[in-house]
């Protein structure tokens, strides 16, 4: 399939690029930006006038709920909602059941994700058998089914000797590690931001010490074992500053951060609302403007969605008693889009921060539009006016705090190595 | 959908549901103390009744044990002639796997008029109020370590009947503020009634993080915290807080923070000694101050009735200071 996409005005973050330009995708691959090769004829022309072309996006974090969680979502479901919100490869956490720690696990998903066709799915593997922290996970046997790198999902390993020889493990096998930053005595059963608004609506706190002194300790480990390493949704300034004070040191640390950190805080909690309980919680309006300061200064280089879809019971039930996370597979980019409009970011900061800078932390050759890149490129109408509700979501859950937030954006089409997977018409 | 109102208000500012003191107007705080009023003779008649209620039915639902609270409860309930049903819901009823909305939808059946609630978790009153069919009154009766706000408008109750105006006076609340859901309440109901000052006392360790954002002064010295108040409200200490690294002994405690007779001459004399009840005798409180002349634990009880039948009739719509219906 040849296709040609005329007129668009093309954003490349990773070569600074941002000019009116045709893109021509043959087999797959990108193979001219601007002109077509001469005797190409094209199969299918797409007219981008008036709209972006930019890279697919790269989602850091995205719970798919298969295996285990059917009941909330599937691969098939959420990377077909993935392709409708300009999302071509999905990296999913271990943290499914049976947990991702064989070739098995990973086979199976890999299976379902080529039998739905609609996104690219990546892997974490487990760092920690059953992710129970006492004993490390077979890494290389997940390695050589796959695997982008090796986690522990949201499950801490208490042990600092199982950790010390988990990141060691990963290591030898040039793994890169992803990392939930969270000290699990601290949080106890917390399950909203220590705070003042945690002591007035008398919900258990999750202090920000908790970040803090768990980013401390795995810093620690990360220079002392030379693991390459990723830290995963971190939410507070104070470990954001830690984790900069190292980087510019000269350790080799990523960051993301999930959209939903950028733009709410506890705040916003009001009266138990549960489709604010997410983990880690909303935090202080402080917090906040550290992260989008931190995007803008390349500490965190990724935002992503943090997805987690849950059914109608998870959420139904006084706060602290419900299942945390929010469904955002529809809102990453919107929510992005929307730091662009809010002066926040800058066009090529925001996409950077979905396309390429992920792409580099997962080591694949993804997020560019280049001749010779694989041709996944999202075509957005950056005006077209709409609304999120559950009708307008397009993942299976639909627990989302931003129902009923006006977007002017929307994804158009979506390819994914130049096959068309999604059009909106 | 994600527009927000006082859950608790109706639209012309009437006390609908009760489910924290936090955002309701000082008006609305001074009626249910001014329909209190009205009530408390009611206790003394040899009929002990009032018609206002009758033909309602009140659901007390507690899914946490309580004897006292229910008991007030209940009794208010019957003095304003409603019928009452009490349904304590052990946590393993709701632990079988039926929900909260499964529980709540099995009630709707039974045609009730209010719900009185108290449960374990903060803000399951809220989530119950959002639940209930549109007639169904909600009255919180204590939620987790959020609000328990009729225990802090009888202890309003109890302070207005001592002194005569709220302005000048000094509180100080002491103990466990942390877990308690009555501190909360009573901290909203005393700066919206605008005492001069509200102090709270207890280590770091039971005293929550940006408690001062709720107006408040902390202090960790129980003799500092003292000096001059006109109201010392002792919190009840719970037994876990041994076993949780909160504190190392009762004993300990009740050297630090016990109020003794000695303790209570750093308030003004004419200073009152509430507590919210049941009484740990020799940890949170000596016997001698308990059973002493500036106790008014007893009356506190008393005043439970008057003020939960007030709140129970203004959330049925029955009833208003202005136009009485005794």
């Amino acid at each position: 399939m040849k296709t040609r996409i005329k007129n668009g005005r093309v954003i490349n973050p990773k070569t600074s690029f941002d000019e009116i330009a045709d893109v021509v995708i043959a087999e797959g691959k990108i193979i001219a930006v601007g002109s077509a090769p001469d005797g190409f004829n094209a199969d299918q022309t797409i007219d981008a006038s008036g709209q972006y072309v930019f890279p697919g996006i790269i989602d850091l974090s995205a719970r798919l709920r298969e295996p285990g969680f059917d009941y909330k979502a599937t691969i098939a479901s959420e990377t077909q909602a993935a392709a409708s919100a300009g999302i071509t490869t999905l990296c999913c956490p271990p943290d499914t059941a049976p947990v991702i720690d064989s070739p098995a696990v990973v086979e199976m998903i890999n299976h379902l994700a080529e039998q739905s066709g609609k996104a690219r799915v990546v892997i974490i593997g487990a760092l920690s058998k059953q992710l129970e922290g006492s004993q490390i996970s077979e890494m290389s046997a997940l390695k050589a089914a796959g695997v982008v790198g090796v986690g522990n999902g949201l499950r801490q390993i208490k042990n600092t000797l199982v950790m010390r020889r988990a990141l060691e493990y990963a290591s030898s096998h040039n793994l890169t590690v992803f990392l939930f930053a969270e000290d699990p005595w601290l949080r106890g059963n917390g399950s909203a931001h220590e705070g003042a608004i945690s002591t007035r609506m008398g919900l258990e706190g999750v202090p920000e010490i908790a970040e803090v002194i768990a980013v401390a300790r795995d810093l620690a480990l990360i220079e002392q074992t030379g693991v390459r390493a990723h830290f995963c949704q971190l939410s507070t300034a104070k470990a954001k500053a830690k984790i900069a004070r190292a980087q510019s040191e000269g350790l080799s640390v990523t960051v993301d951060v999930s959209a939903h950190q950028l733009h709410l805080t506890d705040m916003d909690i009001g009266d138990f609302d549960p489709m604010y309980h997410v983990r880690p919680p909303l935090r202080s309006i402080r917090d906040r403007d550290a992260l989008r300061q931190g995007i803008k200064e390349n500490s965190v280089g990724v935002i992503c969605s943090d997805h987690q879809p849950h059914d109608e019971d998870a959420k139904d039930g006084p706060f602290s008693v419900t299942e945390p996370g929010i469904s955002s597979i529809d809102t990453l980019l919107p929510l992005t889009m929307r730091l662009v409009a809010d002066g926040v970011l800058t066009l090529q900061e925001a996409l950077a921060s979905l396309t390429y800078k992920p792409a580099e932390i997962l080591g694949l050759d993804l997020g560019t539009i280049e001749p010779g890149a694989t041709a996944d490129i999202v075509v957005y109408d950056p005006n077209a006016f709409w609304t999120l509700t559950p009708e307008t979501m397009n993942s299976a859950g639909k627990n989302s705090p931003f129902l009923g937030w006006e977007f002017d954006g929307k994804v158009m089409k979506t390819f994914l190595e130049g096959r068309l997977v999604y059009s909106r018409d | 959908m994600s527009y927000r109102h006082n859950l608790q208000l109706t639209a012309d500012k009437k006390l609908r549901h009760f489910l924290t003191i936090q955002g309701l107007p000082r008006a609305v705080l001074c009626e249910i103390l001014d329909t209190a009023e009205t009530f408390s003779h009611v206790g003394q008649q040899a009929v002990k009744k009032v018609p206002i209620l009758r033909g309602k039915t009140i659901v007390n639902l507690f899914f946490e044990t309580s004897t006292r609270t229910r008991t007030t409860f209940e009794l208010a309930a019957k003095r304003l002639s409603a019928d009452v049903l009490n349904l304590n819901i052990a946590a393993s009823a709701t632990s079988k796997g039926e929900s909260l909305l499964d529980t709540l939808r099995n009630l709707e059946a039974m045609q009730s008029d209010m719900f009185v609630v108290r449960h374990a978790q903060s803000g399951a009153a809220h989530f119950i109020a959002k639940h209930a069919p549109k007639h169904i009154s909600v009255i919180n009766a204590g939620d987790g370590q959020h609000a328990h706000p009729t225990q802090a408008m009888l202890d309003m109750f109890t302070i207005r009947r001592h002194f005569s105006d709220f302005y000048p006076l000094k509180v100080a609340i002491v103990g466990d503020v942390l877990h308690s859901r009555v501190a909360r309440s009573e901290i909203h109901a005393l700066t919206t009634l605008g005492v001069n000052e509200v102090r709270v006392i207890g280590p770091k360790t039971l005293i929550p993080t940006g408690i001062d954002s709720l107006g408040v002064h902390v202090f960790h010295n129980m003799e500092e915290g003292l000096q001059d108040v006109d109201v010392v409200i002792i919190l009840r200490l719970q037994k876990e807080r041994m076993t949780g690294a909160f504190l190392p002994s009762e004993q300990e405690y009740f050297h630090s923070y016990g109020l003794t007779s000695e303790k209570l001459n750093y308030a003004k004399p004419t200073a009152i000694v509430m507590h919210p009840g049941p009484i740990n005798r020799g940890v949170e409180i000596d016997s001698s101050v308990a059973d002493g002349s500036q106790s008014v634990i007893l009356e506190q009880v008393t005043n439970g009735i008057a003020v939960r039948m007030a709140v129970m009739s203004m959330a049925m719509g029955q009833y208003t200071a202005a136009g009485g219906a005794v």
